[in-house]
């Protein structure tokens, strides 16, 4: 097993910090909306392959990449801030319902999908400067995935000081550790939840148009993103940043390498370390509340 | 008291009666032929199911909607893409819309859900897409025919191709992890190592994987070749992929690695890929000139696997229905003409039913050209009449296990 090449192990490392911060790049939303808002948003790999979709249409209409995420982002938090304010805010206090709801409403946007971009697999082109590989040590590694990770080591800094700068981030914090007292601070809650509920649909919808290039866009991307949000946020811990990007990369390394090295594990091996750290923590590496 | 005309009111009843059924025998001959469609709208395996109702579509557009002299009805189900979804639209079918003949289903999981229904209901059934192996081998079922080939049947002729035309000795092996994907990249293994070939590595990353950046990682350098086989949207996704790890070794693979039907999304990254298939758009024959132009007007598009499967499933179900005049009625007859068609033509040339159910038909060897803008898989070979069990005696290939994942095992691996 450790009789491997360095190349190997150079290769499958970056390997996993690509993926870990692609898992990033979707789980950092869901995190925030799970923690503040307790809803499990089952919607959010849908909200992923919707933001790819969109983002394929602007770099089809001749746009540029950024211009992409962009659009993406802001169509999709468009379409979060919606279904916050008029689905989910109805059944405020009926956590159950909510859940389903969101589930609901994942299929409605896949059958959208599927009736806009046809059932087609697609590819989404990434920039042109960043086409091409990096060569070390005789192997080769695509720029485009050292650039996602960058992306997502950025964006997690900027989060993070939105989060601990800066007077909405505490308001978010707040309410995420005790709803009740933050309300009663007045702090305004309602306005916030769809803030949140708003920026982490941006950050998904922006996740799928960074995935996109790595992932294709094809009907089934929704379902195929879902558990691995999933497991990160579970593992990391609910409402908790540093957990949602420890989480990650910690996947991202545990999924890479247990699948190279012991490839008869690949189907258990992204739940294994999920499933001992409930055992041992249940509330998550990170967690500031329990699952 | 008067006295009831026995006689005259058993004539009468006679006559009435005799009317009834000739009033019947007519209708029969004037009621539509009815067949059953199932397709798949919704989810992962959509983009197939399109092209399978655009194949038979156009097929019932070109015979102006009549088969052996009878109006045909088409009944179009949509399973959803799962077993119990195929099951139930079956049934429906079935027993509601009373189908003579079911074209269908798209996977073969669906297929081996509807099997036991379809035999005790003795509903003739024409398989345009799935695959499996067992189908029309070791379980073979006397009411199911298939108007496509088996998973395995065009990847041991490029088992051949690639060991004595390509003349490759060693070649890495990644495919889907799923019966599919273990059943094509089994067919290419055995007859590529029984050439002399060696097979070095196998990986199988599971269907739904995120990223194939670590199997790439993995493939061996010291190798003539990979071979892929990818279903649905894996096989663009691996192609892109494997070009962006700036991976040099040619790509073989299975017939939908380079489908028509994901071949226009792709890029330069499918140029030289190199499949085995019972089809390719770019055949140089007038007949499939002629179908080519007539899918790319009504669809735009080229025909690919599911296109070609339907579209001949129809022609399998005309030619069945013309050896009983139209009686789709006598289900016996109608399904022993499905089975023993004779020579069938269509876009991919002649072909014929073997004793299983499988079409013994000419694989063809496509490579990716560009041509006029285009990505088409053109012919660079023929094995003509080349049955599922390739040139192996079929008693001894039915008494091996299906090919699956270890079977046949790979003896030259390497670590």
């Amino acid at each position: 097993m450790f009789d491997k090449p360095l190349a190997f192990w150079l290769i499958q490392s970056l390997n996993s910090l690509s993926l870990g911060g692609l898992l990033f790049l979707l789980s950092a939303g869901f995190s925030l909306i799970f923690g503040l808002m307790r809803i499990a948003n089952l919607a959010h790999g849908a909200y992923f392959m919707l933001g790819a979709y969109v983002g394929l249409s602007v770099l089809r209409a001749g746009y540029s990449f950024g211009l992409a995420m962009l659009a993406a982002g802001l169509a999709v938090a468009l379409l979060g801030g919606l279904i916050e304010r008029f689905v989910l805010r109805r059944l405020a206090g009926n956590p159950l319902a909510q859940v389903l709801a969101t589930l609901g409403i994942a299929f409605i946007i896949a059958d959208g999908c599927l009736l806009l971009w046809t059932g087609d697999p697609q590819q989404l082109p990434s920039p042109e400067w960043l086409q091409g590989v990096f060569r070390i040590e005789g192997a080769a590694f695509p720029k485009y995935r050292v650039a996602v990770v960058a992306f997502a080591i950025l964006l997690a800094g900027g989060l993070w000081l939105l989060l601990e700068k800066t007077r909405t981030g505490a308001m978010i914090r707040a309410g995420v550790d005790d709803m009740e007292m933050a309300r009663g601070v007045g702090i305004p809650v309602s306005m916030l939840f769809t803030a949140v509920f708003c920026l982490g649909s941006f950050l998904v919808g922006v996740g799928g148009v960074l995935g996109g290039p790595i992932l294709s866009v094809y009907p089934g991307l929704d379902t195929d993103m879902l558990p691995l949000a999933l497991v990160v946020v579970i593992l990391g811990g609910v409402g908790s940043l540093i957990g949602a990007f420890i989480g990650s990369f910690l996947i991202g390394f545990v999924y890479t390498f247990g699948q190279t090295l012991t490839p008869d594990l690949a189907y258990m091996i992204l739940f294994l370390p999920m499933i001992i750290v409930l055992a041992i923590r249940p509330r998550g590496l990170f967690g500031r509340i329990s699952t | 008291m008067f006295r009831i005309p026995f006689r005259a009111v058993a004539r009468a009843f006679g006559a009435a009666a005799a009317c009834l059924l000739l009033a019947q025998s007519v209708q029969a001959q004037t009621e539509p032929l009815r067949i059953g469609f199932l397709t798949v709208r919704s989810g992962a395996l959509a983009a197939g199911g399109r092209q399978l109702e655009e194949g038979i579509q156009l097929f019932l557009k070109e015979r102006n909607n009549i088969i052996a002299g009878r109006k045909v009805e088409l009944i179009i189900a949509d399973t959803g893409g799962n077993p119990a979804g195929a099951k139930n639209k079956t049934q429906e079918l079935v027993e509601r819309n009373h189908v003579h003949v079911i074209i269908g289903p798209l996977a073969a999981f669906e297929a081996i859900a509807i099997d036991d229904y379809i035999r005790q209901t003795k509903t003739p059934t024409v398989a345009d897409s799935a695959a499996a192996e067992d189908l029309t081998q070791r379980k073979v079922n006397p009411w199911f025919v298939r108007s496509v080939g088996s998973s395995a049947q065009p990847n041991q002729a490029l088992g051949e191709y690639a060991a004595k035309t390509l003349g490759y000795k060693r070649i890495a092996m990644i495919a889907d992890d799923f019966a599919y994907g273990h059943e094509t990249a089994a067919g290419f293994q055995r007859v590529f190592e029984d050439n002399g070939g060696k097979v070095v590595q196998k990986l199988w990353p599971p269907l739904n994987v995120a990223d194939y950046g670590s199997y790439i990682g993995q493939l061996k350098q010291n190798v003539d070749a990979v071979y892929a086989g990818f279903a649905g949207a894996n096989g663009l996704r691996f192609l892109k992929q494997y070009k962006e790890y700036g991976m040099k070794a040619p790509v073989l693979g299975s017939m939908t690695t380079a489908d028509e039907g994901i071949l226009k999304q792709m890029g330069d990254e499918a140029l030289g890929v190199t499949t085995g298939g019972w089809y390719a758009a770019g055949i140089d024959s007038p007949d499939n000139k002629r179908f080519v132009a007539a899918v790319n007007k009504e669809y735009g598009v080229d025909p690919g696997y599911y296109t070609l499967g339907a579209y001949s499933a129809g022609v399998l179900v005309e030619a069945a229905a013309k050896a009983v005049n139209g009686k789709v009625e006598e289900k016996e007859a109608f399904m022993k003409a499905l089975r023993n068609p004779g020579t069938v033509h269509d876009a991919r040339g002649d072909w014929k039913i073997d004793d299983y159910g499988n079409p013994v038909m000419t694989m063809f060897i496509r490579k990716v050209e560009r041509k006029n803008g285009k990505l088409v898989n053109t012919v660079v070979k023929a094995y003509p009449n080349t049955s599922q069990f390739w040139t192996y005696d079929p008693k001894a290939f039915l008494a091996a296990p299906v090919y699956s994942r270890d079977v046949p095992p790979a003896k030259n691996l390497e670590p």
